[in-house]
C-alpha cells in the first residue's frame, strides 16, 4: 500500500492564493462528517439514490421512483449538461465559454505521466449519494453536483500503461471512494474531496492483466475484479475497504492438481492459462449471502484445439460466498466457447414463479445469445432460450440446458459464417427486469461475420489471435421484452437501418424504460409493449442510464462519451 | 474478452502528458500563463504504444540476443519450441509464463536454466544446464526479445504468412447454387466479369461477395455498396423518393435525384405516413441466415474460376 504525497499539491495551491476550495477539502475536517454510505445503507430498497453499480444488489435496475410516468414522460427536460474534464488542472480557468472553476486535480499513480490515454468517456456506472454524482473514466474519477453539474473535484491517476478500454465505475463504503485502473492498481479516495487514502495492486501488470471493473462494496468486504486479454488466469478478490488488506482471491480456473474442475480440461497448464476474468460487477443476494457474478471467455479465445473440454469456470455463472470466496454454485452458460463470448452481463435477481412454484431466480441473457433462468439458491438450471434470432454456432441445447457448440463454427481456414458477431449479442451492457410486468429487457445486436482460422497450429494461438473476422452484414438489431418463464419476447422492437448497437436499460415503477436506439438516441418505452413515448438525440448512449431523486425531483441521468445530460419534469 | 466492440473509432487526447508535466514540474507556475501547447497526436489505437512491461522493456543488446538465441537452439527449443510456444517434448509456452513476464533482468529466468525445476503443473520436470551466467543471462535476453514482439491482446508475434487454401468448396455445386440463389441479379459475363481476376485474394472475394460489397480496385463513381433508397409517403398523400441518408424511429431523411436534401418528422401534426425502403443488400442479409458453410465455400471455389 502506498500513500501519496498528499502536501505537495496543497502547497502549489495555497502559493497561488488559490486555497478555497483546498481549505473546504481539508482531509481532517472531513474525517469528522458522518459517513456518506454506511455499507448497511446498501441493504435498503433503491430510492432517492444511485449509491452502487446497478441501482441495488439485485441488478434489475428498477426504480421505485413515480414522479416520471407514461402521461409525463414526454414533457422530460433537460436539466443541466456537463462534459468531463480530464486535464491536469492547476486551478485556472482555461476555457473563456467555461464556467469558473477552480479545480485543482488530485494527482496519483505509479507511471511517468507519458502514456497517451483515450479523452474521458463514461462507459459505468455513476454513483449518487447525497447530491453528489461520482463518475469513471480510465485513470480519472470526478464529484459533480447532481443538481446542476458544477464540478466538485477531479482524481488524476498517471498510469504505467495497460489497456485503456474503460471503467465501469466506482464504489462507495462510508466515506471512501474506491476504483480500478488500468494498470492494476485499487485507489481509494475521500469521496467528499477526492484526495487520495491509498492504492494497492490487485494483480500482475505484467501478466498483462487490466482492471476496469466497478468494485462492489458488501458490508466490510470490498469485491474486486480483473481483466486479461492474453493467456493468465482470472479471479475474484476481496479487499478490505478500510486498509486495502486483501481477504481472499477466488480463482475462475483450476490452480491446482486437486481441483475437481480439472476435468474440464486437458492439462493443468492449460487450465491455468484459461481466461475466465471477472470484469463486470455481479449481484448479491443478503437472504442466501452469495454473490452471484458472469466470468469471461476462456483462452486462447479462438483456438479451442489446446484446452478441450468445457472449461471450468469461464463463461459461467459463479455463486461465491461473500465471507470466504467459496465457490457455492456454478452454471455454465458457454461451454468451451471459441468465440471471445464472456458470460460477464451482470446477472439479475428476482423472485417469480416457474412451473406454478415461487422460486428464489437469477437471469441472464448471454453474449452469446442464449437466455438462462435458474433457481439462485441452488444453481439449478430452469429454462435456456436463444433470443439472439440470428446465432447459429450450437447444435442445440444439451439436457441440462446449456448450448451445445457446433465445432464447425468455430474459427475454421476456409472461413465460417457466424452469428453473431465478435461482440456479441449483448455485451457490458445492463439488461433490467421489471417486477410489475416480469419481463427482462435486454438489447439484442445480430449480425454475421465470416471467421477465419489464421494460425491452425496444434498448440493453438494465444491470447486473442489466430483469426481473423470479416463483417459481412447485419439483420437488424432490436430490443427485447422477455418471459423469464420461457425465454421467448413477449415484444421485439426492431430499431430501423443496419449495424449500431443497442445500450443498457433502466426500468421504472411506472411502467416506463429506459434505453438507448442504435442511431443516436436515448428512448423512452412503456415497459409494457415497447410503445415509444419520449425521445431526445443527444448521441450514442455510453454508459447505462440511471434516476435518482432530489428536492422532490425525479432526475433521469444519461451519458454519451464524456458529456452527462440530467433530464427533469419542470 | 474484447469488451467493447467500438473502439477502433476513439480518437486520443494527446495534450495530457503534456499538461500532467506542467501540473507536477511546475512549481511556480506563472499567473496568466496560457495554456501549453498540444502534444503531438496520441496514437490511432489504444493498442499503438507499448501496453505492458514485456513491451515496455528497452530493446536489448542485439548480440546478445543472437547469441542467446544460439544457445536457446541448442538448449531450450527441443522442450520449449523454436517459437517458444511449447515443445513437443511437454516444455511449456515462455511467451505466456507469469515467470518470464514477471522476470525483469534474468533474475528468475537465470535460476531455472542453471537449476533446472521439478516436475510442476502437469508438465515434466525441467533439467539443469551447467551454463555460466552470461550465457543464461543471453537466453534470458533473447527470450524477452521475443515477449515483447507479441501482439495486442496476448496474440503471439507474427511469423511469416503460412499458405492456407481457402478454396475448400465445390465449383461445380457452386455454379448451381449461383444459379438458383444470385442469377437474378448478377451475372458472370456481366458485373462479375474477370472477379476473380480483380480481386485475386480468394478470402477477400468471399468476404466481398457475401457482403455484397465491391472489393478490387475502386471505380470513380460506383460506391463499394450500392445505395438504400426510400420512398416517403407523407400525411398530405405526396411522396418523395431518393438514396436513404438516415432512418430511425423519429425522423427520415433521403437525397432526392436531383440532389436536394429532405428530411421529415416521422410522427405529428405534419407527419410521414409511410417509409418503405428498398435496400439493395436485402437479399444478401436473407441468405446470411440461410448459406451452409458449404454453400459458401462452393460459391467463392466458383466465383474462383471467373478470372
Amino acid at each position: 500500500m502506498t500513500r501519496p504525497a498528499r502536501c505537495a499539491m496543497f502547497l502549489v495551491a495555497a502559493s497561488l492564493g488559490l486555497c478555497g476550495f483546498a481549505l473546504a477539502a481539508d482531509p481532517t475536517q472531513s474525517a469528522a462528517l458522518p459517513p456518506l454510505l454506511p455499507p448497511a445503507q446498501l441493504l435498503q430498497p433503491l430510492k432517492d439514490s444511485w449509491p452502487t453499480y446497478s441501482g441495488d444488489y439485485s441488478g434489475q435496475r428498477y426504480s421505485s421512483l413515480r414522479q416520471i410516468d407514461k402521461s409525463n414522460v414526454s414533457h422530460l427536460s433537460l436539466a443541466w449538461t456537463t462534459r468531463l474534464n480530464g486535464e491536469v488542472r492547476d486551478g485556472r480557468s482555461r476555457s473563456p465559454f467555461a464556467p469558473p472553476s477552480n479545480i485543482i486535480t488530485n494527482v496519483g499513480g505509479e507511471g511517468k505521466g507519458d502514456y497517451a490515454i483515450p479523452p474521458p468517456a463514461v462507459k459505468g456506472a455513476v454513483l449518487q449519494v447525497d447530491g453528489v454524482l461520482y463518475v469513471t473514466s480510465p485513470d480519472n474519477a470526478w464529484a459533480f453536483d447532481a443538481r446542476n453539474g458544477t464540478e466538485l473535484w477531479h482524481y488524476f491517476w498517471k498510469t504505467r500503461g495497460g489497456t485503456h478500454i474503460a471503467s465501469r465505475g466506482p464504489a462507495l463504503w462510508n466515506s471512501s471512494l474506491f476504483f480500478e485502473t488500468p494498470d492494476d492498481y485499487l485507489v481509494s479516495l475521500d469521496a467528499r474531496t477526492g484526495l487520495e487514502n491509498w492504492h494497492v495492486p490487485i494483480a500482475a501488470f505484467a501478466d498483462e492483466y487490466f482492471s476496469t471493473m466497478a468494485p462492489v462494496v458488501i458490508g466490510n468486504h470490498l469485491l474486486v475484479g480483473t481483466g486479461n486479454d492474453s493467456d493468465a488466469p482470472g479471479f475474484l478478490q476481496s479487499f478490505d475497504p478500510g486498509s486495502g488488506k486483501l481477504q481472499w482471491k477466488r480463482y475462475m480456473v483450476p490452480m491446482s492438481a486437486d481441483d475437481a474442475a480439472l476435468k474440464t480440461w486437458p492439462s493443468l497448464d492449460a487450465a491455468r492459462h484459461g481466461g475466465g476474468q471477472v470484469w463486470m460487477p455481479g449481484s448479491y443476494d443478503p437472504q442466501t449471502d452469495l454473490y452471484i457474478t458472469g466470468t469471461g471467455n476462456p483462452t486462447p479465445g479462438y483456438t479451442g484445439v489446446a484446452r478441450l473440454g468445457d472449461n471450468l469456470y469461464t463463461c459461467s455463472l459463479v455463486a461465491v460466498r461473500v465471507a470466504t470466496g467459496q465457490i457455492v454454485w456454478h452454471y455454465q452458460t458457454s461451454p468451451h466457447d471459441t468465440h471471445d463470448w464472456d458470460s460477464s452481463q451482470t446477472p439479475i435477481l428476482f423472485d417469480g414463479t416457474i412451473d406454478g412454484k415461487p422460486r428464489k431466480l437469477v437471469a441472464t441473457a448471454a453474449r452469446n445469445g442464449y437466455f438462462f433462468t435458474l433457481d439462485r439458491v441452488t444453481g439449478e438450471h430452469l429454462v435456456s432460450y436463444k433470443f439472439g434470432t440470428t446465432a447459429n454456432w450450437s447444435k442445440g441445447t444439451k439436457p441440462n440446458g446449456q448450448p451445445d457448440p457446433n465445432p464447425e463454427k468455430s474459427a475454421t481456414v476456409p472461413g465460417s459464417l457466424v452469428s453473431p458477431f465478435e461482440g456479441g449479442v449483448t455485451n457490458y451492457q445492463a439488461a433490467a427486469f421489471n417486477p410489475d410486468t416480469g419481463l427482462f429487457y435486454t438489447h439484442e445486436n445480430t449480425g454475421f461475420n465470416i471467421l477465419y482460422l489464421t494460425d491452425p497450429d496444434p498448440r493453438g494461438s494465444m491470447g486473442l489471435g489466430g483469426k481473423r473476422f470479416s463483417i459481412v452484414g447485419y439483420t437488424g438489431n432490436a430490443f427485447q421484452a422477455i418471459d423469464y418463464r420461457t425465454g421467448k419476447p413477449v415484444w421485439r422492437h426492431v430499431w430501423p437501418g443496419n449495424g449500431g448497437t443497442g445500450t443498457s436499460v433502466l426500468t421504472t415503477a411506472t411502467g416506463l424504460l429506459f434505453t438507448g436506439d442504435t442511431n443516436g438516441n436515448l428512448v423512452a418505452m412503456d415497459a409494457a409493449n415497447g410503445d415509444l413515448l419520449w425521445h431526445t438525440g443527444i448521441g450514442n448512449i455510453s454508459a447505462p442510464p440511471e434516476t435518482y431523486g432530489l428536492d422532490g425531483h425525479q432526475y433521469v441521468l444519461a451519458s454519451v462519451g464524456d458529456a452527462l445530460f440530467a433530464f427533469v419534469l419542470y | 474478452m474484447d469488451q467493447r466492440p467500438d473502439w477502433r473509432r476513439m480518437s486520443f487526447a494527446g495534450g495530457l502528458a503534456v499538461l500532467l508535466l506542467a501540473a507536477t514540474t511546475a512549481t511556480t507556475p506563472a499567473l496568466g500563463q496560457t495554456a501549453p501547447t498540444a502534444a503531438p497526436p496520441g496514437p490511432a489505437s489504444i493498442f499503438d504504444q507499448a501496453t505492458f512491461p514485456g513491451k515496455q522493456r528497452p530493446p536489448g543488446d542485439p548480440a546478445v540476443i543472437a547469441r542467446g538465441q544460439a544457445l536457446f537452439g541448442i538448449s531450450c527449443k527441443a522442450c520449449h519450441g523454436a517459437d517458444l510456444r511449447g515443445g513437443d517434448l511437454g516444455g511449456p509456452n515462455l511467451l505466456r509464463s507469469a515467470l518470464v513476464l514477471g522476470d525483469q533482468a534474468g533474475e528468475a529466468i537465470i535460476p531455472v536454466v542453471q537449476k533446472g525445476r521439478p516436475a510442476s503443473q502437469g508438465g515434466p520436470p525441467m533439467p539443469a544446464f551447467a551454463l555460466p551466467p552470461a550465457d543464461a543471462l543471453a537466453i534470458s535476453e533473447y527470450i524477452h526479445s521475443i515477449v515483447g514482439r507479441k501482439v495486442n491482446q496476448g496474440g503471439p508475434p507474427p511469423q511469416p504468412e503460412k499458405p492456407l487454401n481457402i478454396l475448400v468448396g465445390d465449383p461445380r455445386r457452386g455454379a448451381q447454387y449461383f444459379t438458383a440463389h444470385c442469377q437474378s441479379c448478377h451475372s458472370i459475363s456481366g458485373d462479375l466479369r474477370g472477379i476473380a481476376t480483380r480481386i485475386s485474394n480468394p478470402a477477400t472475394l468471399q468476404d466481398s461477395w457475401v457482403a455484397g460489397r465491391r472489393s478490387g480496385t475502386p471505380v470513380p463513381g460506383v460506391p463499394a455498396t450500392p445505395p438504400t433508397q426510400v420512398l416517403v409517403t407523407l400525411d398530405s398523400g405526396g411522396t418523395l423518393q431518393g438514396t436513404l441518408i438516415h432512418l430511425d424511429d423519429f425522423t427520415v431523411s433521403l437525397t432526392t435525384a436531383q440532389g436536394q436534401y429532405r428530411s421529415f418528422i416521422r410522427q405529428g401534426p405534419q407527419g410521414v405516413r409511410a417509409v418503405q425502403v428498398r435496400d439493395p443488400l436485402q437479399q444478401h442479409r436473407q441468405l446470411l441466415t440461410q448459406y451452409t458453410d458449404q454453400d459458401m465455400h462452393d460459391v467463392t471455389a466458383y466465383l474462383a474460376t471467373l478470372k
